[in-house]
């Protein structure tokens, strides 16, 4: 066997298979088109809906939070199908690194993906508006822990599914629903009443409510409690994922 | 070879591979059923049986892609329900499908393999050097993997079995599905790496293959392991079953009348394996005086009768009729 220690070879596992999934999957030109279109038909739509100049900082967190649900939980829904059709993930899962180390490295680059993703739109609209008075830190940190949950959530799909077409359809019937239903350009408060209680259990309300504070200091609910509920339903979804793929794929 | 001792057990030395009372249930399905059996350090293990005998459920289970529902798997003496992650350091799995990534090249999908084992890049990418020298792919090193053809696929994945050069080596149906050229190949490679301190863990369709390759056999049949022996004790086990060869005059133009035959004789089977000749297989003693005397009376023209020694696949016939016959 090799002298080295096991953390430095799980070390060198982790970054082979984050940069592998980087190149095969991630920086390709049409994932990367995907990244910088979407936000855009996004604005554009609005734009052609009111016919007048768009408060860009209004519409901001909505936008931010968009790029980042449809960039993460389609690319790692599908790749990950994706590889366990064609039978390469079975390669992971018979390699000496723990399934902890395998999921983390997976979902390293959904996660980096979806935080370009944001970046996107923030630095578009660097050319409308000014971002001053902005709390960079908080922006930073939500897009990273919705980043996270929208990864997980695609992971969910993953293993829920057998064709990668199911994975498109059934990554769509959770993401269309949430643009209505987290408040990303339609207020909570606007809701029916029976579809309120709905919101509440969907991540990304609570992102896109840091994304407002952060940008717009007009969130709806308190700060620290948007973060709290944040982290808890990063972590629910973590073990529930974890949990599945041991039952799931290790079968 | 790494022997790690564990305080559980007293480890045979020559036993790389241990199982025992190994069952595999699918809800209502047992598809291995307490299954015990050891693969000795140095040897090339064939494990035989036909389609759904649990053949690759039971490569997944000592290879970690599955759980075992009981029993106990050590791997060079590490017992796998406790650690199946370091025993996986020591073993190299070519499934039965080539399962790398179609969008790296050849030389990539090898350092991404040795990757997985912590190997340092310098390492994996001198090994991947020598490895698709080796199976003659270096032309094609920077061809993507979706651009090979089924023989270059299987070698490839052979070949990124053993980048982390493992002790243990588990294959899966290698020769499958691939042209005659390829598969001798594959087989010389398999006979180079066992020269080389490689066990091979093997699972074929392919009798001949076994016959040729495998020092020792496993034959399971419905998740049961039915017999376990060399080749020549299996074929010891068949000295009373006798076999002839019959071979009819060729302008004889009527067809052997194989189904007149067996019911005549019904002790024996006969199987034709030209439009001129037959075989005759007896459990006992064949009488050819009765043969010849009712191909004479039939006006069938027999040109010559040989003893045909037992086939792999002779064995392998019988060894599966009698397991299915025992578990039905």
């Amino acid at each position: 066997m090799y002298p080295d220690s096991r953390f430095r070879k799980t070390l060198i596992a982790f970054w082979n298979i984050l940069k592998k999934d980087m190149s095969t999957y991630y920086l390709k030109p049409p994932n990367i088109s995907w990244g910088i279109i979407f936000p855009l038909a996004w604005t554009l739509m609005f734009f052609i809906r009111t016919q007048e100049p768009i408060d860009v900082r209004a519409i901001l967190p909505g936008v931010i939070g968009m790029a980042i649900l449809f960039g993460t939980t389609s690319m790692l829904a599908v790749t990950i199908t994706f590889e366990r059709k064609q039978k390469a993930f079975d390669r992971l899962i018979i390699s000496p690194n723990s399934l902890f180390v395998v999921i983390m490295a997976k979902t390293t680059g959904a996660i980096l993906f979806g935080f370009c993703n944001a970046l996107v739109p923030i630095l578009f609209s660097l050319f409308f508006t000014t971002l001053s008075g902005i709390s960079w830190g908080y922006l930073f940190l939500s897009i990273f822990l919705i980043s996270f949950t929208s990864t997980f959530l695609g992971l969910f799909i993953a293993v829920s599914v057998h064709e990668v077409f199911e994975a498109q359809t059934f990554s769509n019937f959770f993401r269309f629903p949430m643009i209505f239903l987290c408040g990303l350009f339609i207020p909570i408060s606007s809701l029916p009443v029976f579809l309120r209680p709905l919101s509440h259990i969907l991540p990304l309300t609570y992102g896109v409510d840091i994304f407002r504070h952060a940008i717009n200091n007009e969130g709806n609910m308190p700060l620290i409690l948007n973060f709290f509920l944040l982290v808890l339903f990063a972590l629910i979804l973590y073990f529930f994922s974890m949990q599945n793929i041991k039952k799931k794929w290790i079968y | 070879m790494n022997n790690i001792s564990h305080p559980d057990m007293s480890i045979d030395d020559q036993a790389i591979v241990r199982a025992e009372n190994l069952s595999k249930r699918f809800e209502a399905v047992v598809a291995v059923d307490r299954i015990s059996f050891e693969v000795h350090t140095g040897e090339i293990f064939g494990f035989l049986g036909p389609n759904g005998a649990g053949k690759t459920t039971t490569i997944n289970m000592l290879t970690g892609l599955a759980r075992m529902s009981t029993g106990s798997i050590f791997i060079n003496g590490i017992d796998c329900d406790k650690d199946h992650k370091t025993a996986q350091s020591f073993i190299g799995v070519v499934p039965d499908e080539s399962n790398l990534y179609d969008d790296l090249s050849g030389y990539e999908n090898l350092c991404f393999c040795g990757a997985l084992y912590g190997m340092r890049k310098e390492l994996r990418q001198k090994r991947a050097t020598e490895l698709l020298k080796h199976f003659g792919l270096w032309d094609s090193s920077n061809k993507l993997f979706k651009h090979y053809s089924k023989g270059m696929k299987r070698k490839l994945t052979i070949a990124a079995g053993i980048i982390h050069s493992p002790s243990l080596l588990f294959l899966d149906e290698p020769t499958t599905g691939i042209d005659v050229s390829s598969a001798r190949q594959i087989r010389t490679m398999i006979r180079d790496l066992n020269q080389e301190g490689v066990t091979i863990f093997l699972t074929t369709h392919y009798l001949e293959e076994a016959e040729r390759l495998c020092d020792r056999i496993a034959f399971i049949v419905n998740g049961k392991i039915i017999r376990l022996a060399t080749l020549d004790e299996l074929v010891q086990d068949f000295e009373s079953y006798e076999t002839v060869e019959f071979i009819f005059e060729s302008e004889n133009d009527k067809a052997i009348p194989t189904s007149v035959l067996q019911s005549r004789f019904p002790d024996y089977k006969f199987k034709p394996i030209s439009p001129n000749s037959l075989y005759i297989s007896s459990a006992g003693k064949l009488e050819l005086s009765k043969l010849i005397a009712y191909c004479e009376e039939n006006e069938m023209k027999l040109y010559e009768a040989k003893r045909v020694k037992p086939s792999l696949e002779d064995i392998f016939v019988n060894i599966t009729e009698e397991g299915e016959r025992h578990v039905s």
